[in-house]
């Protein structure tokens, strides 16, 4: 054979010759575009764990779950105008469960398991597992635990299977956030003979075994894991979750260089290339497929320290928020993609979040503000960055920088390595210039307001406190959206949000895929990639 | 036992103190790195106690001495941690990654010197000659070029313009399944279990990282093949040897040459070495999974397994080099003895 051998004549050509492998299963891996059983996509980060419960998974790695396991309930699909298909937070669909009840108080919650649901090893799903993969999540620790305590799930006794089929879940407060928080992928259910049969004493939920083994219902098992170059996954044909998926077989390949990543998907020798940058998504979007989506109760801005003396004036604060270059630094660090979250309306309209600030460039009311406030002949105050996001996070930073100096803020930009961000951004708090960028999983204002806003929270950087927010928010965050307090609620926290300005926000960030050969790619919250819905073309 | 298997060995026992400072360094310098990587770990939504947790579970939370004694008697049973940023044990990410370099920085090596050492040779014979002004100018594009642009240039005109090079994914497309590891090296390891498919598809893929390599590199090897071979062609002994009437490339190859080899080996071993931790934009352009690009972003999330691992692999593979390339010091020049060393 010779160098004109092309791939599709190679598969024909190759049956047996490579025998040499021990996988039989993976013998022959067609893979070209017109192939529409095997979708290849490509990505820029590593998965390093298929097991989303171990300590140290990233999140990278949160697509495992969402690929290989089910949960008791998932979330609808919309169409979003303009970016393709997208989750849908208002409408919760069965997964694993087959049907469910809410008591009269809100406080129990009864789930019926699909009866012909099983595991890859075919064994049936029982509410036993269930119990014992919702006992793991809440007792592991870390990130998963925090997770199932946004929806009221903090201990094993909450849970309980009645029999096979029936699982009940006891809250000790009613909330709305609860069924969603059960569609996030962290309540994944896991197939607990297998894993119990793992389990050691020093490691009583087998998180060693199921981090290189998953073991689970969902619609693709994985056929092989090469860490740091590839994971290859295999329909489960028996799969009850959902719409079977068209794809066998999806591979998803890292390839660090986004050069490299563009080159492969406007060549079409991959399908789908994921979370791609912006600049990439701007210039591709007239040669292939390019879904942005704006990322839901996510905003990209600035925030000000409420313990740096200048930023406790309102005037000074007003002042930089009129100062920033809004559609300059849209332009410029998101190359357009996502949506302005700047000159909206002065009143409040709607319950509506991200949206608009009341805010716009104007230097010259900038100027008039400083002139005003206690520091009218100007300060000066380090501008903190983080390295590890660095792409948006320095064009920005350095915008702003010329326009606060026009204002007689000057500024030194710090740039903070990834490693020390977190401790010294959100754990500290002890940044008084510097760029945020939360985004809540659960898709209501008053999530983000819990996380953001209230004292002492994690991703309120600001050291921001006012009791009336505190009080709104714990009002509010568990009452369910149709009560007639919630609007109300919610837009006076929005009119504190805008007064207070501990958070100016910039824009709404987008998240970017390429498709080439592949269609009804849906984004979700998690922002990781779904390959269940994918087809080839 | 022969004395120069003996001479190996005290090198070998001389090496021990080289491997014990490594270890102390790369543990003390990790430490000292900026960042908590528990709370990197943890993920941005982790709260004190979970942070705790992964602490303990990292053995963060023990006074330092003590980590360096629990590093220290894993280690000498062998076991290099668990990388937290791939997930993996160590030794596991080294032997999968380290022949993935070493495939690479060799063939480019060996495509180097193929092209330098001739390069050189040819422009000390004639200096200021067309051929001497061609290896000026491949010296001066090859080091002024940086890795990541030629990769990148390569990749758009032989890949995306051209057709002619495959997906750059790594060491192998994945119509492909990977050969049986023997010795981790896809060409040799094909070439053993005589599937010639797979070692056509892996040679493919090999190419273009190997030539942005073998640019890089070429500089530094033909430069001083040049410089030495001057020197060499300007001795006494060559005129000795001209005078006797010996013929021109007897001359040039079995006198000037071998006498010229000695610096060109050792500027070998040293582009060698800094090349296979210095590829890391090579790695990343064409989604090598090699062990540079491992070290840094190890490096990055202060991963400190991963990188004291690396550091420690690094420091054995230098102590060996070396070795290699004293004996074939003896070998090139045999009055350099090597039991004197």
């Amino acid at each position: 054979m010779t160098l004109s051998t092309s791939r599709r004549n190679f598969l024909k050509m190759s049956g047996g010759v490579l025998g040499a492998s021990s996988l039989p299963l993976l013998k022959i891996m067609p893979v070209q575009a017109a192939n529409k059983d095997v979708i290849v996509a490509v990505t820029g980060q590593t998965i390093n764990s298929l097991d989303l419960h171990r300590k140290g998974t990233n999140r990278a790695s949160y697509q495992v779950a969402v690929n290989c396991y089910d949960r008791l309930v998932s979330f609808g699909t919309k169409e979003v105008p303009g970016a393709g298909l997208s989750y849908d937070y208002s409408k919760i669909e069965p997964e694993l469960a087959e049907s469910w009840t809410i008591s009269e108080d809100g406080l129990k919650l009864t789930f019926k398991l699909k009866p012909n649901a099983k595991f890859w090893d075919g064994t049936k799903v029982t509410a036993h597992d269930v119990k014992w993969s919702f006992d793991r999540a809440v007792s592991v620790g870390g990130f998963p635990s925090v997770q199932m305590k946004a929806g009221g799930l903090v201990k094993p006794e909450q849970f309980e299977a009645i029999d096979d089929e029936t699982f009940v879940i006891t809250l000790a407060q009613a909330s709305k956030l609860t069924l969603p928080d059960l569609a996030v992928p962290v309540p994944f259910v896991i197939n607990s003979k297998v894993a119990k049969a793992h389990a050691t004493e020093n490691d009583p939920w087998a998180t060693e075994f199921l981090h290189k083994t998953p073991a689970g219902s969902g619609a693709f098992k994985v056929a092989k894991w090469m860490p740091g170059e590839q994971l290859v996954y295999e329909r489960n044909d028996d799969w009850v979750g959902g719409p079977l998926p068209a794809a066998k077989r999806v591979i998803v390949r890292e390839v660090p260089s986004p050069a490299t990543r563009r080159a492969l998907i406007e060549k079409g020798n991959v399908q789908l290339s994921f979370n791609i940058p912006n600049k990439d998504a701007k210039e591709l979007a007239d040669k292939v497929d390019v879904y942005s989506t704006p990322i839901e109760n996510c905003m990209h801005c600035v925030g000000l320290n409420y313990t740096f003396e200048p930023f406790q004036d309102p005037n000074v604060r007003k002042a930089v928020a009129y100062a920033i270059p809004y559609e300059e630094i849209f332009q410029t660090a998101a190359y357009g993609r996502g949506a302005p979250l700047w000159g909206g309306p002065e009143k409040i309209d709607s319950i509506q979040w991200p949206r608009k600030s009341p805010y716009f460039t104007d230097l010259d009311k900038a100027k008039e503000l400083m002139a005003q406030s206690g520091f009218a002949s100007g300060f000066s105050v380090p501008f903190s960055i983080s390295l590890g996001l660095s792409d948006w996070m320095e064009p920005t930073a350095l915008l702003i920088q010329e326009n606060l100096a026009k204002i007689g803020i000057t500024t030194e930009i710090e740039k903070i390595p990834g490693a020390n961000w977190r401790t010294a951004a959100l754990v500290e708090k002890k940044l008084p210039l510097h760029l945020e960028n939360f985004g809540g999983w659960l898709n209501t204002p008053d999530y983000y307001f819990f996380w953001a806003y209230k004292k002492g929270h994690l991703f309120n950087s600001s050291n921001y406190m006012n009791p009336e927010i505190e009080t709104l928010v714990d009002e509010t965050l568990h009452m369910p959206m149709d009560d007639p307090k919630y609007a109300p609620n919610i837009m006076r926290m929005f009119e504190i949000a805008f007064e207070d300005l501990p958070r100016i926000p910039l824009w709404q960030p987008a998240l970017n895929v390429a498709a080439n050969g592949a269609k009804d790619y849906e984004f979700w919250f998690h922002r990781q990639l779904d390959v269940r819905p994918l087809k080839g073309t | 036992m022969s004395p120069r298997l003996r001479a190996i060995l005290m090198r070998l026992v001389q090496a021990i103190p080289v491997v014990i400072g490594v270890v102390v360094i790369s543990f003390l310098l990790t430490r000292a790195l900026p960042g908590d990587p528990a709370v990197y770990f943890a993920g941005a939504a982790a709260d004190e106690a979970s942070i705790a947790q992964i602490r303990e579970s990292m053995g963060l939370d023990k006074p330092l001495p003590q980590q360096f004694l629990n590093y220290v008697i894993d280690l000498v049973q062998g076991d290099f941690g668990q990388s937290i940023s791939s997930g993996q044990p160590v030794i596991d990410d080294l032997t999968n990654r380290l022949p993935a370099s070493l495939e690479l920085t060799l063939t480019a090596l060996i495509l180097s010197c193929a092209i330098a050492i001739p390069l050189g040779v040819m422009a000390a014979k004639k200096p200021g000659s067309l051929s001497d002004q061609l290896c000026r100018i491949l010296v001066t594009a090859g080091v002024s070029l940086p890795t990541f642009f030629t990769g990148i240039a390569l990749v758009y005109i032989f890949y995306y313009l051209l057709e002619i090079a495959p997906s750059p994914l790594g060491r192998l497309d994945f119509a492909f399944i990977e050969p049986d590891s023997v010795t981790g090296f896809y060409l040799i390891d094909a070439a053993l279990a005589g599937d010639w498919e797979t070692w056509f598809a892996a040679f493919k893929q090999l190419i273009l990282p190997a030539v942005t390599l073998a640019l890089f590199t070429l500089a530094p090897i033909a430069r001083m093949t040049r410089a030495s071979m001057l020197s060499a062609l300007s001795s006494d002994f060559i005129r000795t040897a001209r005078a006797a009437g010996l013929n021109e490339s007897r001359v040039t190859y079995g006198y000037a040459f071998r006498n010229a080899l000695l610096p060109v080996v050792t500027t070998l071993g040293m582009v060698f070495s800094f090349s296979l931790g210095a590829n890391v934009l090579v790695e990343k352009v064409f989604a090598w999974p090699g062990i540079g690009s491992y070290a840094v972003e190890a490096l990055v999330v202060s991963d400190y397994a991963a990188v004291q691992g690396f550091v420690l692999s690094m420091a054995l593979l230098f102590v060996t080099l070396n070795l290699v390339i004293d004996l074939t010091y003896s070998l090139i020049d045999p009055r350099i003895g090597f039991d004197s060393k």
